[in-house]
């Protein structure tokens, strides 16, 4: 069985989760849902996951499992999602209209706040996600209009904006990783600007450079992102997401 | 003991020009629609609408009752964007008041609890302080010092929810998955009005869910709404789910001046057995 892009994204977005322990794994969109049951099937089986409504299921149901094939293991209604994600025991993996190279994220509008050129969802979750605990991003399609200078509203806060606040404050504050269809960028350099820590087969890093509307930090040499092994590629295809939806997402 | 029980036309004869409503359901779930219609078709203006916004926030912004709205998000969940927000915001016709959804629970925590606000550290770094320059941080008056969110309470003059059941003194009931925050806008509200699918005698409450269900209470209702259907086409489980199809007419009306003239006509200024009728006709 060969590896595609989707199933590489899908294994980037499990390690994301690798080492998380026994809190609730909370993927927003199709890839990132893949991926955080692949970890739950394998290497981070403690983790919380739900049916995207407000039960805690048990196992890893297939994505678009109806309700009598899930066994239900607990109860995680919108107030109790607050109550979690202020304990800490949570990490989030959202999507984003735009990024820029400190992991600030922008889901509200794109243009002026006050009267905006377009209304997105809001800011959500977002300020809080980001200030409680950890924070991944999940991003479809890797271009400059999405990973760009500067974002035109702050709603998950990056790094930059957690270097202003005092330690008390930023003190539960980690972006651990931008996953997209070209690699899986993190924010481990000194100032912690988004460095590139490994780019899918086939990418090459002017494809990522064209693509990227900020200066991203390169080291000498590139790893190649993890292709996920017989194993994992069967568990995606036959019980994780057997209609192929995140397939679909990621075109090969 | 009261009866409690009014109409949709009786509840919005309490609601003032002005006047800061807030609004129970989740998105395009459980929302008290037969209300927010009563409300869309009366002379009713400059509303503040306090909500996890969903179709509520577009009907009332779509028929001009809104001067401001209080959100974290507004969306028709399986269509993420709420298309006449999103016009009434692109237009700059109604003013913002845009929070983390966690904030927006905090403030209606605090005005349920008569405080003048909470601490959080949601919000801070983020935008969320820029746009709204109102907002004020606390320091921690304790050996950390932190400085923290004050997030301000949000008090409501009405509060409107929808629940599954409810008998005519106010006893409320929800049986769906989520509760939501239901029971925090009426106690944050001066005045509260709950719409059920169906008014049950109050020894008949336990007999579809059990004890938990009973999140509302009646000191916390003012006045109690049959109504059937009341959060069509938003999801009310297990009663009924979301009517996508409908939910997809309402969302295409606001490109569109002449669908939305014959959607007001038909489903937005009929009352609430008009509006019935005409779902039953529609199948």
């Amino acid at each position: 069985m060969e590896a595609t892009r989707s199933d590489i994204c899908i294994a980037a977005c499990a390690d994301a989760f690798r080492g998380d322990g026994e809190i609730m794994a909370s993927p927003m969109g199709t890839t990132p849902a893949a991926g955080a049951r692949l970890a739950k099937s394998t290497f981070s089986q403690d983790l919380l996951l739900t049916d995207g409504v407000c039960r805690i299921v048990s196992g890893v149901p297939k994505m678009g499992a109806k309700l009598d094939e899930m066994t239900i293991e607990g109860w995680m209604p919108y107030r109790l999602v607050f109550d979690t994600l202020w304990t800490g025991r949570r990490h989030v993996m959202m999507g984003a209209t735009q990024i820029d190279k400190y992991g600030n994220q922008n889901i509200s509008c794109i243009g002026p706040w006050e009267q905006p050129k377009v209304q997105l969802l809001g800011a959500r979750g977002a300020p809080g996600n980001t200030i409680y605990h950890t924070t991944s991003y999940w991003i479809a399609k890797h271009n400059s209009r999405v990973l760009c200078e500067k974002v035109d509203m702050v709603s998950g806060v990056g790094y930059d904006r957690a270097a202003a606040l005092s330690p008390e404050q930023r003190r539960f504050h980690e972006i651990r990783c931008v996953i997209t269809n070209l690699g899986v960028f993190d924010f481990a350099t000194p100032d912690n600007r988004m460095r590139v820590r490994s780019l899918h087969p086939g990418v090459t890093i002017e494809e990522v450079r064209d693509n990227t509307g900020f200066d991203l930090v390169v080291g000498e040499d590139i790893p190649t992102s993890r292709v996920p092994s017989a194993d994992e590629l069967r568990m995606i295809r036959e019980d994780i997401d057997p209609n192929g939806w995140a397939a679909k997402e990621v075109p090969a | 003991m009261a009866d409690k029980r009014m109409s949709e036309a009786d509840v919005v004869a309490r609601i003032e020009d002005g006047m800061t409503i807030g609004v129970g359901g989740w998105g395009s779930r459980r929302k008290p629609m037969s209300i927010i219609r009563e409300i869309a078709r009366s002379p009713l203006k400059d509303l503040t609408i306090v909500s996890y916004g969903g179709p509520d926030v577009g009907l009332l912004c779509a028929t001009g009752k809104v001067k401001k709205v209080v959100y974290g998000f507004v969306s028709l969940d399986s269509i993420p964007l709420e298309p006449h927000f999103r016009a009434a915001r692109q237009k700059g016709t109604i003013e913002a008041f845009e929070l983390d959804e966690g904030m927006f629970q905090w403030g209606l925590y605090a005005a349920a609890n008569r405080l003048p606000f909470l601490p959080t550290r949601a919000g801070l770094g983020s935008d969320i302080m820029r746009i709204n320059p109102q907002l004020k941080t606390v320091k921690s008056p304790y050996e950390d010092g932190e400085e923290l969110v004050a997030m301000p309470a949000l008090n409501l003059d009405v509060a409107l929810i929808h629940m599954n059941r409810g008998d005519a003194r106010g006893n409320g009931q929800f049986l769906g998955p989520d509760p939501y925050f239901d029971d925090l806008f009426c106690n944050a509200a001066k005045q509260r009005f709950m719409s059920v699918e169906k008014v049950v005698p109050t020894e008949d409450l336990l007999k579809e869910g059990s004890i938990h269900t009973l999140k509302i209470n009646r000191m916390m209702v003012d006045g109690v709404v049959e109504a059937p259907q009341g959060a069509h086409f938003t999801t009310c489980e297990p009663d009924y789910g979301r009517d996508e199809a409908f939910q997809k007419e309402y969302a295409a009306t606001a490109k569109d001046p002449e669908l939305w003239s014959a959607f007001y006509a038909k489903w937005v200024d009929v009352d609430a057995a008009t509006y019935r009728a005409n779902l039953a006709e529609r199948g």
